[in-house]
């Protein structure tokens, strides 16, 4: 596995030293959640993604897909939970296509913990993963130091005390679909309401037996409203001291193409038969 | 910042060593093809360092296809170059901004320093100025602008948002890139 480039290192921890603020990276700041129920497994996620007080985004994706029937959802830093889980992807599928059997989610969360522990902590990925494999429903999470817990509701990131407040007082045993789908939901919409790192819409993810059902912005209770009056400037506002209009038309006069004439002269260099 | 058919990405000029500044003529877009262009915000060694990667990878990536790279093929360039460099980071937070050379749909998106790409569908924001172009841009932003009055929006945005930051200024140039025609200007600005 190719692995990082630290070249600037050392570089950066002069920097640093020399009072040069290291930059912020985005962090999902998130409420995810996870829930079994008779026949499969539904995860969910809010959508904000904050770089330290500001919302960064108000709509990302923090439901990432592993293979058709494992789906994970991320919280810590952003950058993180998107690559590992990308990494982790790429190499199930090569390796369910070596085996020639479907990935198994504790294949996944075995080796999400293994490359997360070898980084020590350092890769801040927190992940809820889920699937239906042969084997059966899973629902696990991961830390980002490594360890990993299996449990029939698991909630992550900064709401998921909000969260679990919820499935500590509503969750019941043989949950059906339509039940864990409208708890989970409730979960992150706690997250988004009484956790300030968590905001905007409800993404969840249904997995069973038959089929993944991905439902984006499932529930987007924030919905900005619309300006009431229009704010744009009149055409010619703002001084403009040189414009430059470059037409794509132009552009071919700065390049010209010449056929070259194939000259047929002296021996042909020798290829390798 | 997007408009209809159309998108527009802008910087101001300034080039400063803390409260010293050093150069009042210091772009910071680069442009990879027809249609795709880089922002760059950050250390200045980076931003040269990190101008020039691009530049090499988007070249040899032209000879290796023979073709252009689309936007989203170079975001997510972009993207993996800076997380390939995730514990020793470019100190640079880079904004893409281009139309997709089959669609021209318009397409643009934001980065953290460790390459999380922030997909944006309406405008992305990046440098000392963050906060308060946060702010300009969620105010004066609205969908569907035509190229000229999104001209306006995104150097108004800039234009306030940067007299209000003592670290940004000294002019700033604006592109509006198009289907068949990019549009660049230099706005005057305040030079103190």
């Amino acid at each position: 596995m190719p692995g990082f480039d630290f070249s600037n290192y050392n570089r950066n921890a002069a920097l640093h030293a020399r009072g040069v603020p290291l930059p912020k990276a985005t962090s999902t700041g998130t409420t995810i959640v996870g829930c079994i129920f008779e026949g499969g497994v539904v995860i969910a996620a809010d959508t904000r993604a904050t770089s330290g007080p500001i919302v960064a985004d108000k709509n990302c994706e923090k439901l990432h897909y592993i293979s058709p029937n494992i789906w994970c959802a991320g919280a810590g830093t952003a950058a993180d939970t998107e690559f590992t889980t990308a990494l982790i992807s790429s190499q199930l599928e090569l390796h369910s296509l070596s085996t020639g059997r479907k990935p198994r989610v504790v294949t996944c969360m075995t080796m999400l913990k293994q490359h997360l522990f070898r980084y020590q902590g350092h890769i801040g990925a927190y992940l809820v993963v889920a699937g239906v494999d042969p084997t059966g429903t899973h629902l696990f999470t991961v830390h980002a130091h490594g360890s990993t817990d299996k449990l029939p509701y698991v909630t992550m990131g900064s709401g998921s005390l909000a969260a679990m407040s919820v499935f500590e007082t509503q969750w019941k045993p043989q949950l059906t679909q339509e039940e864990a789908v409208a708890l989970c939901s409730e979960a992150i919409q706690s997250g988004i309401f009484n956790d300030l790192g968590s905001g905007s819409n409800v993404d969840v993810a249904i997995i069973t037996g038959e089929k993944t059902t991905l439902k984006r912005n499932y529930i987007k209770p924030n919905e900005r409203v619309p300006k009431l009056k229009s704010y744009i400037f009149k055409r010619g506002t703002t001084a403009v001291l040189n414009e430059k209009i470059i037409r794509k038309e132009d552009l071919g006069n700065f390049v010209s193409v010449h056929e070259l004439a194939v000259e047929e002269t002296g021996d042909k260099m020798e290829v390798d038969a | 910042m997007v408009g209809k058919d159309c998108v527009a990405i802008a910087c101001d000029l300034r080039l400063g060593l803390q409260a010293l500044t050093v150069s009042n003529n210091f772009p910071k877009i680069f442009q990879y093809g027809d249609n795709v262009f880089l922002g760059l915000t950050g250390l200045a060694t980076d931003l040269s360092t990190v101008s020039d990667l691009f530049r090499y990878k988007v070249n040899m990536y032209r000879l290796r296809e023979e073709r252009n790279i689309a936007p989203k093929t170079f975001a997510n360039l972009v993207s993996s170059s800076l997380y390939e460099k995730r514990f020793g980071p470019y100190f640079v937070s880079p904004v893409v901004a281009g139309l997709d050379p089959k669609t021209s749909k318009p397409f643009i998106c934001g980065f953290d320093s460790i390459g999380c790409i922030d997909f944006a569908a309406d405008f992305i924001v990046s440098g000392t100025a963050t906060d308060q172009l946060y702010g300009m841009c969620e105010s004066l932003w609205e969908p569907n602008l035509a190229p000229e009055d999104l001209f306006e929006t995104i150097s108004q945005a800039l234009m306030s948002a940067v007299d209000r930051d003592a670290l940004s200024g000294w002019g700033a140039h604006v592109y509006i890139i198009e289907k068949d025609k990019v549009t660049k200007r230099l706005l005057k600005g305040r030079q103190d």
